[in-house]
Order: structure tokens, then C-alpha cells, then sequence
């Protein structure tokens, strides 16, 4: 892969909408491409930046009254008002040709590239789908007023607001002394399932550390990985999964989990 | 039809449509851009959704939204007959700075160093077809293939677009920076 078939694959990568083999090839190319391992924390930066910008804009009342006002008129006289030139462009009706009419002429893109992205925006497994939707409660916590539910410093006042809401007991682990504050909780959503979330901070990079049950699960280490452009460290300990992502390089990470995970251990004799 | 047939029908478009009002009012303002016009837009998407919510089917009424809002902008841009800004080849180069002048992770810094008014500004500079990829993704959250269902296109023009769009941006977004500094 070079550099300009990587191109479009980072964006690609950063949006979450690769499969795991595309995302691997990406990932290599980036590790040994200075420049496209810049390119890379450019996009996240931006997409960070306006996750966390509240760009969504908020429709004026009035404007909504005005809607509500027209909609029973309008269903009546739309009885007689011919249906002219508001064929929504949906997926009823394009997407034979958005799939299988290929690749207009004339994109950027080469007939190579092309022929991949086909497949690789195509995926759909579990672990794509816990991927995806751990980066977008971490996106989404960057929103304003998204971030905390509870917002402490103070683990004794974390850790038992999670009481009765949850059925897990995060762990939760004031590691200020080691560069990274605990700023507080909150509760988020993973495939489905509500699930504790522990916010930090780095810097001012943000680390959101996901637990959710996992009964019966043993205690494992997974290696740091990329998953759709951010770091994202997952490990299973105590019958507890966790992810914890963030846009810190990996290695921060990595000392993240180890300090976490060395202080939830209790000094059991071993 | 009877009243209440009719009642009930619009009870239910109103549910399944309104919640959906901020995104599509959000992409109308960066598609029209004045406010006064994007309020009208709405509106009369809304409108059209109605008179064809019969039709109606799936599977998500976002992008199905979207995409009547989106047609409802290009045909004010045709009435007024006047091209939304110029529409800019898709191939013309971009020539965003070299990534390697700056420290990567000092370039990350200073990306991430700005507040909603200037990416507003900057998102809504971008030509139009570029600034719809930006805002239908990285605002309105939709994957690619709801994209290119909303926008009509390959979903690897909107691959393409997409990144494009995003090294126009970066490169206003550091030109500016470095103007400040
Ligand atoms: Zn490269």
C-alpha cells in the first residue's frame, strides 16, 4: 500500500467503517509511514475537535410549531396534490445502482482501491460492532455536558453512585498521583448493554474507560490495539470486561491499563 | 380518507419525524446557509415527508429525511437557477501543507485548539459538495452507505469526497492557525 491508496483508507479507518483485515493493512502502512502516522492524528484530532464542538444546531421552537401546526391541513389537501419531484432519493430506490453501478468515473481513487473499498466498507461482525460503538460513546461523551453524570475527583462518591444503577460494581481508581484524574462517571450504552463508564484525563486527552459484566470471565490481557483510528485497550478481569480509549498514544494507554489494573488487583497472595 | 384516518396518520408521521428535526434543520443551515431560507427548507420537507409517508418504508427515517431535505435545497437552487456557490471539480487538487513540516503530534495540538464558531466558519466555507459530505458525517453521524443513499452517489465517491473534504479542512483549519500565531 502507498501512500495515496492509504489516503483514503485512514478516513476510512477513522470513521469506523473498515473490516478488520482493511483496518490491519491500513495500520501497518501507518506504522512505518511517518507521514501518513501524522495524518492519521490530524483526522482524530479534527474528529475529536468537532465531536466536541456541539456543532449539531438546535431547530428554533417556533420553526418546530410552525411544522406541527401544518400537518393535519396538509394531510388532507395532499389527497389532491399530485406528487411532483420529491422522490427521496432512499435506499428503496438507489441501491442497485449505488452498489452495483461501481465507481463514477473519475474519482481520485484507482480501479484497485476501488474493487477493495467495496468489500471493505462491507462488514458487520461483533467485535466491528462493539469497536464502533465503543468509539462513538467516546465521541459522544465529548459532546458538551456528555461527558460526566458525576463529576468527581472523589472515587468514594463514584463508586457508590454506580450502586443500584448498574449491575456491576466498577472498580473505581483515583490515579492522580500517576498523571491520570478521575473526573467523574457516568453511565453509556455498548451493544446494547448499560455499562459503567469512567472518565479521565490525560493532558487534556480524555480517557473513557468502559466495564461491563462479562460472568465467568477470566482474567486476560489483550494487546493495545487501533480500532477505527483511537487506541483502545481492552483486558477481562474478575468476571469485568473493559475498554479503556482514548486519543493518547498507545504507550499512555498501555501505562494506563497497567497502573488500573495493578491497583484494582488486591494485594491477594498470589 | 376520513378525519381520523387522516389524524392518525399525521400523529404518526409526527412521531417517527420530528425527533429527527435538529439534524435536518442542522444540514439545512449548512446547506442553505441563511437561517430564514434553511426554517423555509425544513419546513417544506416536512411537508413532502407527509405526502409520501405513505410510501413510506424503511428502513431509517433519518437519511430518508436528509434526502428529501437535500432535494428540496437543490431545487431552490435551481428555481433561483443559480449553481450553490461554484460546484468545484472533484479532482481539482488540493494542496493542504506537507504533512511533515510540522511535528505530527504538534500539528494533533494545534488541530484540536479550536472552538465551535471557527469550525462552523470553516465547514461552511468548504465547496458544497464537500461541505455535504463533511456535515452528514461528522455532525449529522451517518455511516457512509446512509450517505450515499442520502447524497445518490457510489459510496466510494463518498470515500473519496469525504477525505478530500477533510484535507481542505485541515488546511484552512492550520492556514488560519497560523495566521493567529
Ligand atoms: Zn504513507
Amino acid at each position: 500500500m502507498n501512500c495515496s491508496e492509504a489516503d483514503v483508507l485512514i478516513n476510512a479507518l477513522v470513521d469506523g467503517e473498515l473490516d478488520a483485515g482493511h483496518a490491519r493493512d491500513v495500520e501497518a502502512h501507518v506504522a512505518s509511514c511517518r507521514d501518513c502516522t501524522g495524518k492519521l492524528a490530524s483526522l482524530q484530532a479534527m474528529r475529536s475537535a468537532m465531536a466536541g464542538a456541539g456543532l449539531m444546531e438546535k431547530a428554533p421552537a417556533a420553526l418546530r410549531e410552525r411544522i406541527e401546526r401544518t400537518l393535519p391541513a396538509i394531510s388532507i389537501a395532499s389527497a389532491r396534490m399530485p406528487a411532483v419531484n420529491a422522490r427521496p432519493a432512499g435506499p428503496w430506490r438507489i441501491n442497485r445502482r449505488v452498489f452495483a453501478g461501481g465507481f463514477a468515473a473519475g474519482t481520485a481513487l484507482s480501479a484497485a482501491v476501488a474493487a477493495t473499498l467495496l468489500v471493505a466498507v462491507v462488514r458487520d461482525d461483533r467485535d466491528q460492532k462493539i469497536a464502533s460503538e465503543v468509539v462513538s460513546a467516546h465521541l459522544r461523551s465529548l459532546q458538551p455536558g456528555h461527558l460526566t453524570d458525576v463529576e468527581t475527583s472523589d472515587r468514594h462518591t463514584v463508586k457508590p453512585w454506580f450502586n443500584g444503577k448498574l449491575d456491576v460494581a466498577p472498580p473505581v481508581i483515583d490515579l492522580t498521583a500517576e498523571g491520570f484524574t478521575l473526573i467523574g462517571g457516568r453511565l453509556d450504552t455498548i451493544n446494547g448493554e448499560t455499562v459503567a463508564a469512567l472518565v479521565y484525563r490525560r493532558r487534556h486527552h480524555v480517557i473513557n474507560l468502559f466495564v461491563a459484566r462479562r460472568p465467568g470471565g477470566k482474567r486476560a490481557g489483550a494487546g493495545s490495539e487501533i480500532w477505527h483510528g483511537f487506541n483502545v485497550r481492552r483486558w477481562t478481569e474478575d468476571g469485568l470486561d473493559f475498554w479503556a480509549v482514548s486519543d493518547i498514544n498507545a504507550g499512555e494507554l498501555d501505562e494506563f491499563y497497567k497502573k488500573f489494573s495493578t491497583a484494582a488487583r488486591p494485594a491477594a497472595p498470589s | 380518507m376520513s378525519a381520523d384516518d387522516d389524524s392518525e396518520r399525521a400523529r404518526r408521521f409526527r412521531d417517527a419525524a420530528l425527533p429527527h428535526l435538529d439534524d435536518v434543520y442542522t444540514l439545512a443551515r449548512y446547506l442553505m446557509r441563511d437561517q430564514a431560507d434553511a426554517e423555509d427548507a425544513v419546513q417544506e420537507c416536512y411537508l413532502r415527508a407527509l405526502r409520501h409517508f405513505d410510501s413510506y418504508r424503511g428502513p431509517a427515517m433519518r437519511p430518508w429525511l436528509l434526502a428529501i431535505l437535500r432535494n428540496v435545497c437543490k431545487s431552490e437552487f435551481t428555481r433561483r437557477s443559480e449553481r450553490p456557490a461554484a460546484e468545484c471539480n472533484d479532482n481539482a487538487p488540493v494542496e493542504p501543507p506537507a504533512w511533515q513540516e510540522a511535528q505530527p503530534s504538534a500539528e494533533a495540538e494545534l488541530l484540536r485548539r479550536h472552538d465551535a464558531a471557527a469550525i462552523r466558519r470553516l465547514v461552511a466555507a468548504l465547496p458544497p459538495q464537500f461541505r455535504e459530505a463533511v456535515v452528514l458525517r461528522d455532525i449529522n453521524d451517518l455511516s457512509y452507505r446512509q450517505i450515499a443513499e442520502v447524497a445518490g452517489l457510489p459510496v466510494g465517491t463518498v470515500m473519496s469526497r469525504l477525505a478530500r473534504a477533510r484535507a481542505m479542512l485541515r488546511a484552512a483549519w492550520i492556514a488560519e492557525q497560523g495566521l493567529k500565531s
